[in-house]
């Protein structure tokens, strides 16, 4: 740990930003037999077909991809057999325990049924997830490669603004600017994701630095390539490893904060739903014990932020990538 | 040594400028501006502007970004909307809370979690090691609150052992005499700070097994305790100290999740408290806080690893 790689520190919500260092320290169990293996088998495969085979080796990484695609389909397919109304509230039928007369996991303090709100809510969480951490990695990754390939004082001050920025824990200037401007899906995407690209940006910056160095590189700028070619067309794709892995932390990182900002209530007003506001709105509840209304949300967010984990930290031998945070 | 304290020096002053520039830029983004946020919807368009000239926020802006920083060198934040407080005051009142919350948790996740981590090196590749690390990787993936809520429910409401509401006394002093409103916030937050640190110490003692001084100490017949103590945890605990410096942002939103839980009277849920009421001069100013507290965090982490590593100097 340089010096330099000092100010990455704050980023990711309480607790999850430490994972990629700690998962490139130690490997999860599954990992331990799988990585190396494709290495070894004679014949260069195609980075595809090898990256999948060490992929499916790690147990763990299978797992999570296994329940991600679970969860998946529980949200977006499961409304289609299981139909609940999600907008009208029913106090008639509020804070109903779980196995009630058509209610399995019981209904919420207004009445929706906790099933179909979790179905409901999941389909918030995943896409504003999905789509926040994927647009994080995309401006992180093209600034990144942008500093690290240019160097010089176009590295410092760029790097310098996203010093200053991940100073600042990211949940506080999330709070900040979504006191600012009121939430819909849309901002709620762009928020996390204005807050998220930090790291890959410092992340793809250290790849860049020690890309540009490469005799390929060297060569297209000899022949009279410019520094966009350079950029696109070698830095980007010989980091491609570095930014997918990276991508899928991300992601697990983007579903924690929409869920913190839920819970600090600052998210999209009901009855939209996410697990986080589920969640949030259950604490009233703890007093009585209503505990359907705390477990099942706060559960699928520990699953799919897991999942997601778990499928990193697989791809990360599969690509065989260090995430050096340099 | 002296060009490196200067130059990273340096760098955290930029840093620290640019962390300025942020919250000034943003407190520029409030709906209206501060005038309406302070005048209410109502104001007439008059008021606000003789507002606004008063308050100089008429002038160009780098000129009132001059301002801002002259006022922020003498301690002047601004006032709060609802408190009607300065903001200095309210963070001096409270930054000391979180600072106890904080450290108290730190404590309790370093005292388990150097054990736990060097369990998992020693007896890498078993079950437990297994079992450890799937609990570190869930522990990962689980929301503050979300751990937060299931001890409520469990030790507070299934098992009255404690109470789910933190102390709610003025001073540190006050807070230390009910212990048991503690025990909540502290192992909610120390239980994600422990998965970390075990994990890093994990891969700490492992690397250090593998070094040619443990197996010279090892071939001069020490015993395991003596390598262990002298040689492995020596070399692993010391960045484990100055790991902290760099984990001050992850503690800091750790305890705005805790405090607001809680309800404990710290910096956090001050925070919270003022996002609710749009009370602007607050957030800044415990944002500016925050920030500034992790610039120096992680200045005195790369100083205290240059005293100790001579490497670093020469390579910076």
């Amino acid at each position: 740990m340089t010096a330099e790689a000092a100010p990455v520190s704050g980023e990711g919500p309480v607790g999850s930003g430490a994972l990629e260092e700690a998962g490139a320290l130690g490997k999860g169990p599954g990992a331990a037999g799988g990585s190396g293996a494709g290495g070894e088998s004679g014949a260069t495969p195609s980075l595809a077909r090898r990256t999948l085979a060490v992929f499916t080796r790690n147990r763990l990484a299978l797992l999570g991809a296994g329940v991600l695609a679970a969860l998946l389909a529980f949200c977006f397919l499961g409304p289609f057999f299981y139909h609940t109304d999600q907008v009208h509230t029913d106090l008639d039928q509020a804070s109903l325990a779980p196995g009630s007369h058509g209610h399995p996991l019981g209904t919420t303090d207004v009445g929706y049924d906790m099933l179909g709100r979790l179905m409901h809510g999941g389909q918030t969480s995943l896409e504003v997830g999905l789509a926040a951490g994927l647009l994080a990695t995309l401006f992180g990754t093209v600034y990144g490669a942008v500093a690290g390939y240019f160097g010089g004082w176009v590295d410092a001050v760029l790097m310098r603004i996203t010093d200053a920025a991940l100073a600042i824990p990211a949940l506080f200037l999330l709070v900040v600017v979504a006191a600012i401007v009121t939430p819909s899906k849309p901002v709620l995407i762009l928020i996390i994701a204005s807050v998220a690209w930090l790291s890959p940006a410092r992340l793809i910056r250290g790849e860049a630095l020690s890309l540009r160095s490469r005799d390929y590189v060297h060569a297209m700028r000899l022949m009279g390539g410019g520094g966009g070619r350079a950029v696109f067309r070698h830095i980007l794709p010989n980091a491609v490893g570095t930014v997918i892995v990276n991508a899928t932390f991300q992601i697990a990182d983007a579903i924690l904060y929409v869920a913190y900002l839920s819970f600090l209530g600052l998210s999209i007003p009901p009855p939209a739903a996410d697990w986080g506001s589920m969640l949030s709105s259950g604490i009233t509840y703890t007093q009585v014990g209503y505990w359907w209304l705390i477990f099942p949300p706060g559960l699928a967010i520990v699953l799919v932020v897991a999942a997601f984990n778990f499928i990193g930290d697989g791809l990360r031998d599969a690509f065989d990538v260090r995430l050096q945070k340099n | 040594m002296i060009r490196f304290l200067v130059k990273r020096t340096g760098q955290a002053l930029v840093v620290l400028l640019l962390v300025s520039a942020i919250v000034f830029l943003l407190l520029h983004q409030l709906p209206g501006g501060p005038a309406r946020a302070i005048l209410g919807p109502t104001a007439t368009p008059e008021a606000i502007a003789h507002f606004n000239h008063l308050q100089g926020y008429d002038r160009p802006l780098p000129v009132q970004y001059g301002m801002f920083l002259k006022r922020l060198v003498a301690g002047d934040l601004g006032e709060s909307y609802k408190l009607n407080q300065p903001v200095f005051t309210l963070l001096a009142e409270r930054l000391p809370k979180t600072l106890l919350l904080t450290a108290l948790s730190v404590a309790l996740a370093a005292l388990l979690a150097i054990p736990l981590g060097i369990v998992q090196a020693v007896r890498r590749g078993r079950a437990s090691d297994y079992v450890l690390t799937g609990a570190a990787f869930l522990a990962y993936a689980t929301p503050v609150f979300f751990l937060g809520l299931v001890l409520i429910l469990v030790f507070s409401q299934q098992w009255p052992l404690f109470p789910a509401e933190a102390p709610q006394a003025d001073s540190v002093g006050g807070i230390l005499k009910e212990p048991g409103g503690l025990v909540l916030p502290v192992v909610t937050m120390a239980l994600g700070i422990i998965a970390m640190f075990s994990r890093y110490m994990r891969s700490a003692v492992l690397d250090n097994l593998g070094e040619d001084y443990v197996r010279t100490a090892r071939s001069k017949g020490q015993s395991q305790a003596r390598v262990m103590a002298r040689h492995v945890l020596r070399n692993a605990l010391i960045p484990l100290a100055s790991l902290l410096g760099l984990y001050l942002p992850t503690l800091f939103s750790g305890a705005l999740v805790v405090e607001s839980m809680f309800n404990y009277p710290g910096m956090g849920l001050l925070f919270w408290n003022a996002a609710q009421s749009n009370d602007f001069p607050v957030l800044l100013g415990v944002t500016l806080v925050v920030g500034v507290a992790t610039v120096l965090g992680s200045l005195l982490t790369d100083i205290a690893y240059a005293v100790l590593d001579p490497r670093i100097r020469s390579v910076s």
